[in-house]
Protein backbone atom coordinates (compact mmCIF):
# COMPACT_ATOMS: atom_id res chain seq x y z
CA UNK A 1 0.00 0.00 0.00
CA UNK A 2 1.14 3.35 -1.00
CA UNK A 3 0.93 6.11 1.72
CA UNK A 4 -0.10 8.98 -0.07
CA UNK A 5 0.98 11.38 2.60
CA UNK A 6 4.77 10.31 2.77
CA UNK A 7 5.01 10.35 -1.19
CA UNK A 8 2.92 13.78 -0.92
CA UNK A 9 5.98 15.17 1.34
CA UNK A 10 8.51 14.48 -1.29
CA UNK A 11 6.95 17.04 -3.36
CA UNK A 12 7.95 20.37 -3.35
CA UNK A 13 5.04 21.80 -5.86
CA UNK A 14 2.31 20.45 -3.37
CA UNK A 15 4.25 22.45 -0.53
CA UNK A 16 3.97 25.96 -2.28
CA UNK A 17 1.42 28.36 -0.56
CA UNK A 18 0.17 28.82 -4.41
CA UNK A 19 -0.79 24.96 -4.43
CA UNK A 20 -1.79 24.21 -1.10
CA UNK A 21 -5.28 23.64 -1.78
CA UNK A 22 -4.32 21.85 -5.44
CA UNK A 23 -6.21 18.82 -6.22
CA UNK A 24 -3.95 18.05 -9.41
CA UNK A 25 -6.10 15.30 -11.86
CA UNK A 26 -4.14 15.85 -14.93
CA UNK A 27 -0.93 13.63 -14.59
CA UNK A 28 -2.15 11.94 -17.89
CA UNK A 29 -0.49 15.02 -19.41
CA UNK A 30 1.95 15.84 -17.23
CA UNK A 31 3.41 14.85 -13.66
CA UNK A 32 5.25 16.59 -10.43
CA UNK A 33 8.66 15.64 -9.43
CA UNK A 34 9.35 14.42 -6.64
CA UNK A 35 12.85 16.08 -4.76
CA UNK A 36 14.89 13.19 -5.28
CA UNK A 37 14.40 13.94 -8.97
CA UNK A 38 14.95 17.44 -8.82
CA UNK A 39 18.12 17.10 -6.33
CA UNK A 40 19.54 14.34 -9.56
CA UNK A 41 19.59 16.95 -11.93
CA UNK A 42 20.62 19.90 -9.44
CA UNK A 43 23.83 17.33 -8.40
CA UNK A 44 24.24 16.99 -12.13
CA UNK A 45 25.01 20.59 -13.25
CA UNK A 46 26.40 21.16 -9.73
CA UNK A 47 29.07 18.55 -9.98
CA UNK A 48 29.73 16.47 -13.65
CA UNK A 49 28.54 18.95 -15.98
CA UNK A 50 30.36 18.71 -19.55
CA UNK A 51 29.58 17.76 -22.90
CA UNK A 52 29.86 13.88 -22.66
CA UNK A 53 31.63 11.81 -25.21
CA UNK A 54 33.98 14.70 -26.39
CA UNK A 55 36.07 15.86 -23.51
CA UNK A 56 39.19 14.06 -22.74
CA UNK A 57 39.45 14.91 -18.88
CA UNK A 58 37.68 13.85 -16.03
CA UNK A 59 34.85 15.87 -15.76
CA UNK A 60 33.97 14.88 -19.11
CA UNK A 61 34.25 11.59 -17.87
CA UNK A 62 31.95 11.68 -15.60
CA UNK A 63 29.50 13.68 -17.65
CA UNK A 64 29.48 10.55 -20.15
CA UNK A 65 28.99 7.90 -17.13
CA UNK A 66 26.19 9.99 -16.09
CA UNK A 67 24.40 9.77 -19.29
CA UNK A 68 25.34 6.20 -20.45
CA UNK A 69 24.51 5.64 -16.90
CA UNK A 70 21.31 6.82 -17.42
CA UNK A 71 20.27 4.71 -20.29
CA UNK A 72 21.68 1.31 -19.05
CA UNK A 73 19.35 2.41 -15.88
CA UNK A 74 16.22 3.06 -18.60
CA UNK A 75 17.06 -0.48 -20.66
CA UNK A 76 16.62 -1.95 -17.15
CA UNK A 77 13.57 -0.13 -15.98
CA UNK A 78 11.93 -1.36 -19.51
CA UNK A 79 13.43 -4.92 -19.74
CA UNK A 80 15.45 -4.06 -22.69
CA UNK A 81 18.50 -6.88 -23.42
CA UNK A 82 20.86 -4.32 -23.81
CA UNK A 83 21.39 -0.51 -23.31
CA UNK A 84 21.97 0.25 -27.04
CA UNK A 85 18.39 -0.37 -27.32
CA UNK A 86 17.19 2.75 -25.50
CA UNK A 87 17.55 6.04 -27.85
CA UNK A 88 17.26 9.44 -26.01
CA UNK A 89 14.64 11.51 -27.68
CA UNK A 90 13.38 14.26 -25.98
CA UNK A 91 10.03 12.91 -26.06
CA UNK A 92 7.61 9.91 -27.41
CA UNK A 93 6.50 12.04 -30.26
CA UNK A 94 10.27 12.12 -31.12
CA UNK A 95 10.50 8.84 -30.75
CA UNK A 96 7.80 8.17 -32.96
CA UNK A 97 8.91 10.36 -35.36
CA UNK A 98 12.49 8.98 -35.45
CA UNK A 99 10.78 5.46 -36.44
CA UNK A 100 8.86 7.17 -39.25
CA UNK A 101 12.00 8.97 -40.42
CA UNK A 102 14.43 5.94 -39.63
CA UNK A 103 12.82 2.95 -40.21
CA UNK A 104 9.28 3.59 -42.39
CA UNK A 105 11.04 5.74 -44.85
CA UNK A 106 13.51 2.80 -45.88
CA UNK A 107 11.00 0.34 -45.34
CA UNK A 108 7.84 1.26 -46.38
CA UNK A 109 7.15 1.42 -50.25
CA UNK A 110 4.32 2.07 -52.35
CA UNK A 111 0.91 -0.05 -52.11
CA UNK A 112 2.20 -0.93 -48.17
CA UNK A 113 -0.51 -0.65 -45.41
CA UNK A 114 0.38 0.69 -41.69
CA UNK A 115 -2.27 -0.10 -39.30
CA UNK A 116 -2.86 2.28 -36.33
CA UNK A 117 -5.44 1.67 -34.00
CA UNK A 118 -8.83 4.43 -33.49
CA UNK A 119 -7.42 4.92 -30.27
CA UNK A 120 -3.86 6.32 -30.58
CA UNK A 121 -2.95 10.11 -29.82
CA UNK A 122 -2.51 12.11 -32.82
CA UNK A 123 1.38 11.72 -32.05
CA UNK A 124 0.62 8.13 -32.70
CA UNK A 125 -0.95 8.54 -35.63
CA UNK A 126 -0.21 12.23 -37.80
CA UNK A 127 3.62 10.60 -38.58
CA UNK A 128 1.86 7.57 -40.01
CA UNK A 129 -0.59 9.74 -42.27
CA UNK A 130 2.70 11.76 -43.03
CA UNK A 131 4.43 8.18 -44.11
CA UNK A 132 1.60 7.65 -45.74
CA UNK A 133 1.49 10.17 -47.88
CA UNK A 134 5.14 10.19 -48.42
CA UNK A 135 5.39 6.72 -49.49
CA UNK A 136 2.18 6.04 -50.99
CA UNK A 137 1.38 4.03 -48.40
CA UNK A 138 -2.11 2.85 -47.18
CA UNK A 139 -3.18 3.76 -43.36
CA UNK A 140 -6.03 1.21 -41.62
CA UNK A 141 -7.37 1.28 -38.82
CA UNK A 142 -8.60 -1.04 -36.31
CA UNK A 143 -11.66 0.33 -34.28
CA UNK A 144 -12.92 -0.10 -30.90
CA UNK A 145 -16.12 -1.34 -29.96
CA UNK A 146 -18.82 1.17 -28.25
CA UNK A 147 -16.90 0.33 -24.59
CA UNK A 148 -13.26 1.36 -26.39
CA UNK A 149 -11.73 -1.69 -26.52
CA UNK A 150 -10.02 -3.32 -29.35
CA UNK A 151 -10.81 -6.79 -31.04
CA UNK A 152 -7.19 -8.91 -32.00
CA UNK A 153 -9.61 -10.97 -34.29
CA UNK A 154 -10.62 -7.67 -35.98
CA UNK A 155 -6.98 -6.97 -36.36
CA UNK A 156 -6.44 -10.59 -38.53
CA UNK A 157 -8.92 -8.87 -41.02
CA UNK A 158 -6.57 -6.22 -41.35
CA UNK A 159 -3.29 -7.99 -41.58
CA UNK A 160 -1.87 -9.30 -45.26
CA UNK A 161 1.73 -9.48 -46.56
CA UNK A 162 1.51 -5.98 -47.15
CA UNK A 163 1.04 -4.81 -43.61
CA UNK A 164 4.32 -3.10 -42.45
CA UNK A 165 3.57 -1.81 -39.32
CA UNK A 166 1.31 -1.96 -36.50
CA UNK A 167 1.06 1.15 -34.20
CA UNK A 168 -0.55 1.22 -30.87
CA UNK A 169 -1.15 2.28 -27.61
CA UNK A 170 -0.91 0.32 -24.72
CA UNK A 171 -2.98 2.40 -22.42
CA UNK A 172 -5.45 5.10 -24.30
CA UNK A 173 -4.97 8.41 -22.94
CA UNK A 174 -8.68 9.28 -23.90
CA UNK A 175 -10.44 6.38 -22.63
CA UNK A 176 -8.06 4.46 -20.68
CA UNK A 177 -8.59 1.45 -22.16
CA UNK A 178 -5.34 -1.22 -21.47
CA UNK A 179 -4.79 -3.16 -24.45
CA UNK A 180 -3.64 -6.79 -23.43
CA UNK A 181 -0.43 -6.39 -26.19
CA UNK A 182 1.00 -10.25 -26.59
CA UNK A 183 -2.34 -11.23 -28.96
CA UNK A 184 -1.93 -8.25 -31.33
CA UNK A 185 1.90 -8.20 -31.21
CA UNK A 186 1.89 -11.75 -32.23
CA UNK A 187 -0.95 -11.59 -35.21
CA UNK A 188 1.13 -8.93 -36.43
CA UNK A 189 4.29 -10.84 -36.55
CA UNK A 190 2.97 -13.82 -37.66
CA UNK A 191 2.01 -11.47 -40.83
CA UNK A 192 5.42 -10.44 -41.02
CA UNK A 193 4.60 -6.77 -39.69
CA UNK A 194 6.38 -5.05 -36.85
CA UNK A 195 4.84 -2.91 -34.16
CA UNK A 196 5.38 -0.08 -32.42
CA UNK A 197 4.44 0.21 -28.98
CA UNK A 198 3.10 3.98 -27.37
CA UNK A 199 3.83 3.66 -23.47
CA UNK A 200 3.47 7.19 -22.78
CA UNK A 201 0.42 6.32 -20.64
CA UNK A 202 1.63 2.82 -19.72
CA UNK A 203 5.76 2.87 -18.47
CA UNK A 204 4.69 5.17 -16.09
CA UNK A 205 1.85 3.44 -14.46
CA UNK A 206 2.48 -0.46 -14.49
CA UNK A 207 6.06 -2.61 -15.48
CA UNK A 208 6.44 -2.82 -18.81
CA UNK A 209 9.03 -5.67 -19.97
CA UNK A 210 9.52 -5.19 -23.92
CA UNK A 211 10.99 -8.73 -24.16
CA UNK A 212 7.64 -10.21 -22.61
CA UNK A 213 6.16 -8.27 -24.81
CA UNK A 214 8.16 -8.89 -27.85
CA UNK A 215 7.86 -5.21 -29.06
CA UNK A 216 9.66 -3.85 -31.61
CA UNK A 217 9.32 -0.26 -30.46
CA UNK A 218 8.35 1.11 -27.63
CA UNK A 219 8.11 5.14 -27.13
CA UNK A 220 7.40 6.94 -23.64
CA UNK A 221 8.28 10.06 -22.67
CA UNK A 222 9.83 10.79 -18.56
CA UNK A 223 7.96 13.64 -18.12
CA UNK A 224 4.83 11.84 -17.50
CA UNK A 225 6.74 9.61 -15.18
CA UNK A 226 8.09 11.93 -12.57
CA UNK A 227 10.73 13.27 -15.16
CA UNK A 228 11.80 16.39 -15.95
CA UNK A 229 10.28 17.80 -19.52
CA UNK A 230 12.32 16.98 -22.30
CA UNK A 231 13.62 13.94 -22.30
CA UNK A 232 11.94 10.77 -24.02
CA UNK A 233 12.94 7.34 -24.75
CA UNK A 234 12.71 5.10 -27.93
CA UNK A 235 13.52 1.80 -27.08
CA UNK A 236 13.57 -0.62 -30.21
CA UNK A 237 15.18 -3.81 -31.24
CA UNK A 238 18.60 -3.42 -31.97
CA UNK A 239 18.46 -5.61 -35.31
CA UNK A 240 15.86 -2.67 -36.17
CA UNK A 241 18.08 -0.01 -35.13
CA UNK A 242 21.37 -1.59 -37.30
CA UNK A 243 18.48 -1.37 -39.87
CA UNK A 244 17.70 2.62 -39.36
CA UNK A 245 19.02 5.58 -40.79
CA UNK A 246 19.48 8.56 -38.89
CA UNK A 247 17.13 11.68 -39.64
CA UNK A 248 18.93 14.07 -37.41
CA UNK A 249 22.51 15.11 -39.07
CA UNK A 250 25.29 16.39 -37.11
CA UNK A 251 28.26 16.44 -34.43
CA UNK A 252 28.35 13.37 -32.08
CA UNK A 253 26.71 10.82 -34.54
CA UNK A 254 29.66 10.88 -36.99
CA UNK A 255 32.60 8.38 -36.83
CA UNK A 256 34.35 9.84 -39.42
CA UNK A 257 33.18 12.83 -41.44
CA UNK A 258 34.91 13.65 -45.14
CA UNK A 259 34.56 17.29 -47.05
CA UNK A 260 31.34 15.47 -48.87
CA UNK A 261 30.65 12.48 -47.29
CA UNK A 262 30.47 10.87 -43.79
CA UNK A 263 30.11 7.65 -42.35
CA UNK A 264 27.47 7.49 -38.93
CA UNK A 265 28.54 6.49 -35.49
CA UNK A 266 27.13 3.18 -34.07
CA UNK A 267 24.24 2.40 -32.32
CA UNK A 268 22.34 4.31 -30.82
CA UNK A 269 24.62 6.83 -30.97
CA UNK A 270 24.14 7.98 -34.52
CA UNK A 271 20.22 8.86 -33.76
CA UNK A 272 21.87 11.22 -31.08
CA UNK A 273 22.91 14.13 -32.77
CA UNK A 274 24.12 17.27 -30.95
CA UNK A 275 24.43 17.75 -27.67
CA UNK A 276 21.85 15.80 -25.52
CA UNK A 277 19.80 16.48 -22.86
CA UNK A 278 22.05 14.88 -20.31
CA UNK A 279 20.75 16.36 -16.73
CA UNK A 280 17.07 15.32 -18.63
CA UNK A 281 18.49 11.73 -18.95
CA UNK A 282 19.86 11.67 -15.48
CA UNK A 283 16.58 13.47 -14.03
CA UNK A 284 14.57 10.31 -15.44
CA UNK A 285 16.61 7.45 -14.23
CA UNK A 286 16.56 8.90 -11.00
CA UNK A 287 12.54 9.30 -11.31
CA UNK A 288 12.88 5.48 -12.11
CA UNK A 289 15.07 4.79 -9.06
CA UNK A 290 11.87 6.54 -7.24
CA UNK A 291 9.26 4.36 -9.19
CA UNK A 292 11.40 0.86 -8.38
CA UNK A 293 11.55 2.34 -4.77
CA UNK A 294 8.00 2.47 -4.53
CA UNK A 295 7.81 -0.75 -6.70
CA UNK A 296 6.20 -0.54 -9.89
CA UNK A 297 2.93 -3.30 -8.60
CA UNK A 298 2.48 -1.00 -5.58
CA UNK A 299 2.21 2.31 -8.17
CA UNK A 300 0.45 -0.21 -10.26
CA UNK A 301 -2.23 -1.36 -8.01
CA UNK A 302 -2.38 2.22 -6.24
CA UNK A 303 -3.32 3.96 -9.14
CA UNK A 304 -6.05 0.86 -10.13
CA UNK A 305 -7.91 1.64 -6.52
CA UNK A 306 -8.05 5.05 -7.01
CA UNK A 307 -9.60 4.76 -10.48
CA UNK A 308 -12.07 2.10 -9.34
CA UNK A 309 -13.05 4.89 -7.07
CA UNK A 310 -13.23 6.94 -9.10
CA UNK A 311 -15.63 5.06 -11.46
CA UNK A 312 -17.73 4.42 -8.38
CA UNK A 313 -18.52 7.22 -7.51
CA UNK A 314 -18.72 9.45 -10.36
CA UNK A 315 -21.33 6.89 -12.25
CA UNK A 316 -23.92 7.56 -9.85
CA UNK A 317 -24.23 11.19 -10.68
CA UNK A 318 -27.45 12.24 -12.51
CA UNK A 319 -25.93 12.90 -15.70
CA UNK A 320 -23.00 12.04 -15.85
CA UNK A 321 -21.43 9.73 -18.32
CA UNK A 322 -18.42 7.69 -18.49
CA UNK A 323 -16.90 6.87 -21.53
CA UNK A 324 -14.61 3.91 -21.74
CA UNK A 325 -13.68 0.55 -19.92
CA UNK A 326 -15.63 -0.60 -17.30
CA UNK A 327 -14.33 -1.11 -14.75
CA UNK A 328 -10.99 -1.88 -15.20
CA UNK A 329 -8.86 0.83 -17.39
CA UNK A 330 -5.77 2.71 -16.88
CA UNK A 331 -5.68 5.62 -14.17
CA UNK A 332 -7.80 7.59 -16.76
CA UNK A 333 -11.85 8.75 -16.05
CA UNK A 334 -13.03 10.39 -19.33
CA UNK A 335 -16.59 11.90 -18.73
CA UNK A 336 -19.34 14.97 -19.36
CA UNK A 337 -21.66 16.01 -17.06
CA UNK A 338 -25.17 16.92 -18.09
CA UNK A 339 -24.85 19.32 -21.07
CA UNK A 340 -22.15 21.26 -19.49
CA UNK A 341 -19.27 21.62 -22.12
CA UNK A 342 -16.09 20.66 -20.38
CA UNK A 343 -14.31 23.76 -20.59
CA UNK A 344 -16.67 25.56 -18.43
CA UNK A 345 -16.87 22.26 -15.92
CA UNK A 346 -13.02 22.65 -16.26
CA UNK A 347 -13.13 26.00 -15.07
CA UNK A 348 -15.53 26.41 -12.54
CA UNK A 349 -13.74 23.20 -10.63
CA UNK A 350 -10.28 25.53 -11.12
CA UNK A 351 -12.02 27.78 -8.89
CA UNK A 352 -12.10 25.42 -6.68
CA UNK A 353 -9.00 24.06 -6.71
CA UNK A 354 -9.36 21.19 -8.79
CA UNK A 355 -7.52 20.53 -11.86
CA UNK A 356 -8.73 18.26 -14.58
CA UNK A 357 -8.40 18.39 -18.24
CA UNK A 358 -10.71 19.37 -21.02
CA UNK A 359 -10.88 19.15 -24.50
CA UNK A 360 -10.20 16.21 -27.02
CA UNK A 361 -7.22 15.42 -25.49
CA UNK A 362 -5.29 14.73 -28.39
CA UNK A 363 -7.48 12.02 -30.16
CA UNK A 364 -9.56 13.72 -31.93
CA UNK A 365 -10.40 10.19 -33.84
CA UNK A 366 -11.75 8.93 -30.57
CA UNK A 367 -13.82 12.12 -30.15
CA UNK A 368 -15.41 11.86 -33.71
CA UNK A 369 -16.04 7.94 -33.07
CA UNK A 370 -17.96 8.52 -30.21
CA UNK A 371 -19.07 12.07 -31.54
CA UNK A 372 -18.11 13.98 -29.09
CA UNK A 373 -16.66 17.55 -29.16
CA UNK A 374 -14.94 17.05 -26.19
CA UNK A 375 -14.28 15.51 -22.48
CA UNK A 376 -13.54 16.14 -18.79
CA UNK A 377 -10.78 13.95 -17.71
CA UNK A 378 -9.34 13.24 -14.51
CA UNK A 379 -6.00 10.98 -14.32
CA UNK A 380 -4.41 9.92 -11.22
CA UNK A 381 -0.89 9.10 -10.17
CA UNK A 382 0.68 7.70 -7.00
CA UNK A 383 0.58 11.48 -5.68
CA UNK A 384 -3.19 11.54 -5.76
CA UNK A 385 -5.56 10.27 -2.77
CA UNK A 386 -9.20 9.12 -1.81
CA UNK A 387 -9.51 12.41 -0.87
CA UNK A 388 -8.79 13.93 -4.18
CA UNK A 389 -11.69 11.62 -5.39
CA UNK A 390 -14.06 13.14 -2.88
CA UNK A 391 -13.46 16.97 -3.86
CA UNK A 392 -13.66 15.71 -7.17
CA UNK A 393 -17.03 14.69 -6.57
CA UNK A 394 -18.44 17.31 -4.75
CA UNK A 395 -16.91 19.69 -6.87
CA UNK A 396 -19.20 17.85 -9.60
CA UNK A 397 -22.44 18.20 -7.73
CA UNK A 398 -21.32 22.34 -7.30
CA UNK A 399 -21.00 22.71 -10.38
CA UNK A 400 -24.39 21.09 -11.53
CA UNK A 401 -25.73 23.09 -9.06
CA UNK A 402 -24.01 26.06 -10.74
CA UNK A 403 -24.86 25.75 -13.86
CA UNK A 404 -28.54 24.09 -13.36
CA UNK A 405 -29.91 27.41 -15.24
CA UNK A 406 -27.88 27.23 -17.72
CA UNK A 407 -28.81 23.82 -18.83
CA UNK B 1 -16.92 35.78 -6.81
CA UNK B 2 -14.43 35.84 -10.17
CA UNK B 3 -16.83 33.02 -11.10
CA UNK B 4 -20.09 35.16 -12.00
CA UNK B 5 -18.16 37.75 -13.56
CA UNK B 6 -17.21 34.86 -16.02
CA UNK B 7 -20.65 33.72 -16.30
CA UNK B 8 -23.18 36.60 -16.33
CA UNK B 9 -26.35 37.04 -17.04
CA UNK B 10 -26.35 38.21 -20.54
CA UNK B 11 -23.97 34.98 -21.67
CA UNK B 12 -26.86 33.16 -20.04
CA UNK B 13 -28.79 34.99 -21.95
CA UNK B 14 -27.61 34.64 -25.43
CA UNK B 15 -26.15 30.95 -24.15
CA UNK B 16 -29.97 29.29 -23.78
CA UNK B 17 -31.50 31.45 -26.55
CA UNK B 18 -28.85 32.49 -29.56
CA UNK B 19 -29.57 34.97 -31.72
CA UNK B 20 -29.33 34.21 -35.43
CA UNK B 21 -28.44 30.32 -34.91
CA UNK B 22 -28.45 28.89 -38.55
CA UNK B 23 -26.96 28.83 -42.16
CA UNK B 24 -28.15 31.38 -44.17
CA UNK B 25 -28.41 30.53 -47.93
CA UNK B 26 -26.37 31.79 -50.69
CA UNK B 27 -24.41 33.79 -48.23
CA UNK B 28 -21.49 35.63 -49.58
CA UNK B 29 -18.85 34.64 -46.83
CA UNK B 30 -18.86 31.69 -45.36
CA UNK B 31 -16.42 30.25 -42.81
CA UNK B 32 -15.57 27.67 -40.51
CA UNK B 33 -13.12 27.82 -37.56
CA UNK B 34 -12.41 25.09 -34.96
CA UNK B 35 -10.85 25.84 -32.03
CA UNK B 36 -8.24 23.35 -31.51
CA UNK B 37 -8.01 23.61 -28.03
CA UNK B 38 -10.78 22.29 -27.43
CA UNK B 39 -12.29 21.39 -30.73
CA UNK B 40 -15.08 23.46 -30.43
CA UNK B 41 -16.34 25.12 -34.10
CA UNK B 42 -17.85 27.45 -35.35
CA UNK B 43 -19.56 28.24 -38.97
CA UNK B 44 -20.32 31.47 -39.73
CA UNK B 45 -22.40 32.67 -43.17
CA UNK B 46 -23.01 36.41 -43.92
CA UNK B 47 -24.89 38.27 -46.71
CA UNK B 48 -22.68 41.97 -47.82
CA UNK B 49 -24.70 44.78 -49.20
CA UNK B 50 -22.73 47.93 -50.15
CA UNK B 51 -20.09 47.22 -48.00
CA UNK B 52 -22.77 46.30 -44.63
CA UNK B 53 -23.38 43.25 -43.25
CA UNK B 54 -26.60 42.74 -43.78
CA UNK B 55 -27.10 39.29 -42.53
CA UNK B 56 -25.22 37.33 -39.95
CA UNK B 57 -25.60 33.99 -38.80
CA UNK B 58 -23.72 30.99 -36.84
CA UNK B 59 -23.50 27.53 -36.29
CA UNK B 60 -21.55 25.04 -34.33
CA UNK B 61 -20.91 23.77 -30.71
CA UNK B 62 -19.15 25.06 -27.95
CA UNK B 63 -18.73 26.28 -24.27
CA UNK B 64 -20.86 29.06 -22.78
CA UNK B 65 -18.40 31.61 -23.83
CA UNK B 66 -17.66 30.73 -27.14
CA UNK B 67 -21.50 30.13 -27.92
CA UNK B 68 -23.06 33.31 -26.52
CA UNK B 69 -20.00 35.52 -27.99
CA UNK B 70 -20.86 34.45 -31.14
CA UNK B 71 -24.58 35.08 -30.43
CA UNK B 72 -23.64 38.61 -29.07
CA UNK B 73 -21.25 39.24 -32.08
CA UNK B 74 -24.06 38.33 -34.98
CA UNK B 75 -26.35 40.74 -33.41
CA UNK B 76 -24.02 43.28 -32.90
CA UNK B 77 -22.36 43.22 -36.27
CA UNK B 78 -25.61 43.57 -39.00
CA UNK B 79 -25.82 47.00 -40.64
CA UNK B 80 -22.44 47.90 -40.04
CA UNK B 81 -19.70 48.32 -42.40
CA UNK B 82 -16.66 46.38 -42.88
CA UNK B 83 -14.27 49.14 -40.91
CA UNK B 84 -16.56 49.67 -38.09
CA UNK B 85 -16.60 45.62 -37.61
CA UNK B 86 -13.03 45.48 -37.65
CA UNK B 87 -13.25 48.63 -34.58
CA UNK B 88 -15.70 46.75 -32.54
CA UNK B 89 -13.17 43.55 -32.89
CA UNK B 90 -10.39 45.73 -31.67
CA UNK B 91 -12.42 47.01 -29.10
CA UNK B 92 -13.73 43.03 -28.12
CA UNK B 93 -10.20 41.85 -28.18
CA UNK B 94 -8.47 44.32 -25.74
CA UNK B 95 -11.47 43.83 -23.60
CA UNK B 96 -11.35 39.82 -23.46
CA UNK B 97 -7.57 40.14 -22.76
CA UNK B 98 -6.81 43.25 -20.79
CA UNK B 99 -10.66 43.96 -19.36
CA UNK B 100 -10.33 47.21 -21.18
CA UNK B 101 -13.11 48.97 -22.56
CA UNK B 102 -14.11 52.78 -23.07
CA UNK B 103 -17.86 52.99 -23.15
CA UNK B 104 -18.40 56.07 -26.09
CA UNK B 105 -20.32 59.15 -24.08
CA UNK B 106 -23.54 59.12 -23.79
CA UNK B 107 -23.94 55.28 -25.08
CA UNK B 108 -25.42 52.59 -22.48
CA UNK B 109 -24.59 49.29 -21.23
CA UNK B 110 -23.11 47.34 -24.03
CA UNK B 111 -23.66 43.24 -24.50
CA UNK B 112 -20.39 43.15 -25.51
CA UNK B 113 -18.82 44.42 -21.88
CA UNK B 114 -20.11 41.22 -20.46
CA UNK B 115 -17.24 39.59 -21.56
CA UNK B 116 -15.18 41.86 -19.26
CA UNK B 117 -14.58 38.86 -16.87
CA UNK B 118 -13.21 36.36 -19.67
CA UNK B 119 -9.97 38.17 -19.08
CA UNK B 120 -9.07 36.68 -15.29
CA UNK B 121 -9.35 33.35 -17.44
CA UNK B 122 -6.97 33.27 -20.00
CA UNK B 123 -7.08 29.77 -20.91
CA UNK B 124 -10.61 30.84 -21.67
CA UNK B 125 -9.81 34.05 -24.28
CA UNK B 126 -9.47 31.51 -27.02
CA UNK B 127 -13.41 30.87 -26.95
CA UNK B 128 -14.63 33.96 -26.55
CA UNK B 129 -12.31 34.95 -29.81
CA UNK B 130 -13.42 32.11 -31.67
CA UNK B 131 -16.09 33.29 -33.53
CA UNK B 132 -14.47 37.24 -33.81
CA UNK B 133 -11.72 35.48 -35.57
CA UNK B 134 -13.61 33.89 -37.47
CA UNK B 135 -15.56 37.19 -39.07
CA UNK B 136 -12.33 38.73 -39.21
CA UNK B 137 -10.82 36.11 -41.56
CA UNK B 138 -14.07 35.47 -43.32
CA UNK B 139 -14.37 39.91 -44.10
CA UNK B 140 -10.39 39.80 -45.12
CA UNK B 141 -10.62 36.45 -47.64
CA UNK B 142 -13.85 38.41 -48.77
CA UNK B 143 -11.68 41.47 -49.81
CA UNK B 144 -11.89 43.70 -46.99
CA UNK B 145 -8.49 43.29 -46.45
CA UNK B 146 -7.09 47.03 -46.02
CA UNK B 147 -9.49 47.69 -43.50
CA UNK B 148 -8.46 44.87 -41.07
CA UNK B 149 -5.27 44.08 -39.19
CA UNK B 150 -3.53 40.68 -39.51
CA UNK B 151 -2.72 39.56 -36.16
CA UNK B 152 -6.68 39.74 -35.00
CA UNK B 153 -7.44 37.05 -37.50
CA UNK B 154 -4.81 34.85 -36.19
CA UNK B 155 -4.85 35.61 -32.65
CA UNK B 156 -1.30 34.59 -31.60
CA UNK B 157 -0.69 37.63 -29.27
CA UNK B 158 -1.64 36.97 -25.64
CA UNK B 159 -3.66 33.74 -26.26
CA UNK B 160 -0.91 30.78 -25.88
CA UNK B 161 -0.93 28.15 -28.63
CA UNK B 162 -2.89 25.36 -27.02
CA UNK B 163 -2.80 22.49 -29.88
CA UNK B 164 -3.27 18.93 -29.08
Amino acid sequence: MIEVSKIRADFPLFAQPENRDLVYLDSAATTHRPRQVLEAIDEFYRRDNANPHRGAYRLAERATTAYESARSRVAAFIGAGRSEEVVFTRNATEAVNLVAWGWAERHVREGDEIIVTELEHHSNLVPWQMVAQRRGAKLRFLEFDQAGNLDPVQLEGLLSERSRLLAITQVSNALGTINPLRPFIDKAHAAGALVLVDGAQSVPHTAVDVRALDADFLVFSGHKMLGPLGIGVLYAKIEHLEAMEPFLFGGDMISSVGYHSSEWNDVPWKFEAGTQNVAGAVGLAAAMDYLDGIGMEAVAEHDRRLTRLAVEKLAPIDQLHLYGPMPERGPVVSFNLATIHPHDLATFLDQKGIAIRSGHHCAQVVMRKLGLAATARASFYLYNDEQDVERLVTGLLQAKDYFKKWL
Amino acid sequence: MALDELYQEVLLDHYKQPRNKGVLAEPDIRLELKNPFCGDEILLTLKMAEGRVAEAAFEGHGCVISQASASVMTEKIKGLRVEEVAAIADQFTHLVREGKYERPEGEEFDEIEAFAGVCEFPTRVKCAMLAWRTLLQGLKEHGGREHLHDHHAHGAEGETPNRG
